[in-house]
């Protein structure tokens, strides 16, 4: 998919002008909110909620914004160096999971004739509609009664049965592999296993990857699971642990609960700096139709 | 066994892990929850059938009507200005033509929101939206303007979260613009020659050209809005007076806190039912508007 020249070429210079300040605007508006967060996180309880003080922090409060996350992070009540690495647990292995077992079905997808084969994947795709909250509290039930409640296991296991998304996305990466290559490791004497390990999957690198990424944000992103499933405070999230750091004691200085928030953004602004354009085109596939 | 046979199982262990969540994690959980729908169970004893009565007594109940309007609202001004403000960014980066790295900087900025904890961007507004020193009254401030008590105020707490739901179009976005550089320039060509305009340009060929994009949004929209529980259970609690009370968070709360997992499981099915035959209900409307390059 090479991108086609643009098409406004013979766009006006005041039009032009006009365009890019519009686009800046559009830009700095969708990044004020965070940035309001990160101002709100060096302040003090008292010019945090001062409207007189200026959105900015003052230098002379830099010694304060130290103090601010050092409070967060050594809250007695909250704690959230074990917040974090539940969360890292969570993502790495809903991430293995979820790329693994979603590249052996899109395989399957992409590569083997089998009867229902298409109503399978129309089946997987169903599942796109279906939203994931309408199926909560039973899913509930049903990880109480396999003794799941109490266990990491609600937040990871289901990853690891893989995600129509995922899915997808690989078999429309997979089915761009030329098949010659399947066929010449086949004539060499390779199982589909060996195909799938020796030739998909280092092909398919770039896609795996998105995926992965993908996965690990939404997993850590994620507040309905662990809000439902998570019900002892050493085995919160980071999400769930920012939610109840602000609403356990009614009244969180907002300075404090504006640096716990960074806390929560941090890890995936930097996966997302390390990989913005391949997050963003893996998010564009979900326009291609067939 | 015989090679056809195993040929005809091989591809269904590749598929076996999705085969095995779908039906544990999807469809168990769904038909369990259509058995409670038809029982009083309060999670501490085991279910009694009671038929309809979980269906009869929402009907009757003045709250389940008041989410169901409340979340209507919130979908349709959602999905409605959403699209067309996704669609508006994304022509206009794509329109970008000097600077590439430029627009692609612009792009990553819009699309960032997308991907920051659902907690953290719902706390970042509830602040902005602080009627002291929030942001969106201290714009108001500056311009003369009486402040708003956005969360506490039960007639401007749904349009807060509406508004805060805009900053999430980089999904969308990101389809559009990918859908408008794939459309033929040889269609751009044929217009020119006909002399349309810039707008007439977007408007005749670069929208129908890009439709079926547009109908895949529109459809992932309605059934991610109509389940919308995050933001409101963080920012306002489906409060004031249950104004921004939305169906998922009464589902939520009659499980989980009022221990009806029967009530909630009739409401949970209701929306099932619901958002699939509006999504249906909108793929059939759509099929006139929509332009299948290569169908015709």
């Amino acid at each position: 998919m090479t991108p086609a020249p643009r098409t406004s070429r013979r766009t006006p210079l005041p039009d032009r002008v006009l365009l890019t300040a519009l686009l800046w605007i559009t830009a700095a508006a969708y990044l004020t909110p965070l940035l309001f967060m990160l101002a709100s996180s060096f302040k003090t309880a008292d010019s945090v909620l001062d409207p007189s003080a200026g959105v900015l922090p003052r230098f002379s409060d830099a010694a304060q914004a130290i103090d601010n996350y050092r409070d967060v992070w050594t809250d007695s009540a909250t704690d959230f160096p074990t917040y974090l690495r539940n969360s890292l647990l969570v993502a790495m292995l809903s991430t293995i999971g979820m790329t693994v077992s979603s590249a052996a079905a899109a395989y399957a997808f992409a590569r083997m004739r089998f009867r229902g084969r298409t109503a399978l994947f129309v089946l997987v795709l169903a599942t796109l509609m279906i939203p994931p909250t309408v199926i909560i509290a039973p899913q509930y039930l049903l990880f109480k009664q396999l003794g799941w409640i109490g266990t990491f296991r609600p937040l990871w296991v289901p990853a690891w049965c893989g995600g129509a998304f995922s899915i997808f996305l690989l078999r429309q990466f997979f089915l761009t592999i030329p098949r010659e290559l399947d066929e010449a490791a086949a004539i060499d004497g390779c199982s589909s296993v060996g195909v799938f390990w020796r030739i998909i999957l280092p092909v398919a690198r770039p896609a795996l990857v998105v995926v992965a990424l993908l996965q690990f944000i939404g997993s850590w992103n994620d507040f309905v699971g662990p809000l439902v499933f998570i019900n002892q405070p050493h085995m919160y999230t980071v999400s769930l642990g920012v939610y109840m750091f602000q609403s356990q004691q009614g009244q969180t200085p907002w300075n404090l609960t504006m640096a716990a928030s960074v806390i929560a953004v941090v890890p995936v602004l930097i996966v997302f700096l390390l990989a913005q354009k391949a997050i963003i085109d893996g998010v564009a596939t979900q326009g291609l139709k067939e | 066994m015989s090679t056809a046979r195993r040929r005809a199982i091989v591809p269904w262990l590749w598929v076996a892990p999705w085969l095995l969540g779908f039906v544990l994690f999807m469809l168990i959980p769904s038909m369990m929850s259509l058995y409670y729908s038809f029982t009083d169970y309060s999670l501490l004893e085991p279910p009694v059938g009671i038929g309809l009565a979980n269906f009869a007594e929402l009907w009757r109940d003045p709250l389940f009507w008041k989410v169901i309007r409340n979340t209507l609202a919130y979908a349709s001004v959602s999905v409605l200005v959403g699209t067309v403000l996704a669609l508006l960014v994304a022509v206009l980066l794509e329109s970008h033509v000097k600077g590439r790295g430029a627009g692609g900087v612009a792009r990553a900025i819009i699309f960032l929101p997308t991907l920051v904890p659902l907690v953290a961007a719902a706390l970042a507004w509830a602040f902005m939206y602080n009627p002291e020193a929030g942001l969106f009254n201290r714009v108001l401030g500056v311009m003369g303007l009486p402040r708003i008590n956005w969360l506490g105020d039960a007639r401007w707490a749904m349009p807060s979260l509406i508004i805060m739901g805009f900053w999430n179009i980089g999904t969308a976005m990101v389809v559009y613009s990918a859908a408008l550089r794939d459309v033929p320039r040889s269609l751009y060509e044929a217009a020119d020659l006909d002399g349309v305009s810039r707008l007439g340009r977007l408007w005749h060929v670069s929208i129908p050209a890009i439709s079926p994009a547009i109908l895949f949004n529109v459809m992932i929209s309605i059934i991610w809005s109509l389940q919308v529980f995050g933001a409101p259970q963080i920012m306002t609690e489906g409060g004031p007076d249950h104004s921004t009370y939305v169906y998922q968070l009464y589902i939520y709360e009659s499980a989980f806190r009022y221990g009806r997992m029967g009530y909630a499981s009739a409401m949970a099915w209701i929306q099932l039912l619901a958002t699939l035959g509006i999504a249906g209900l909108t793929l059939a409307l759509s099929r006139r508007l929509v332009y299948y390059r290569g169908a015709v």
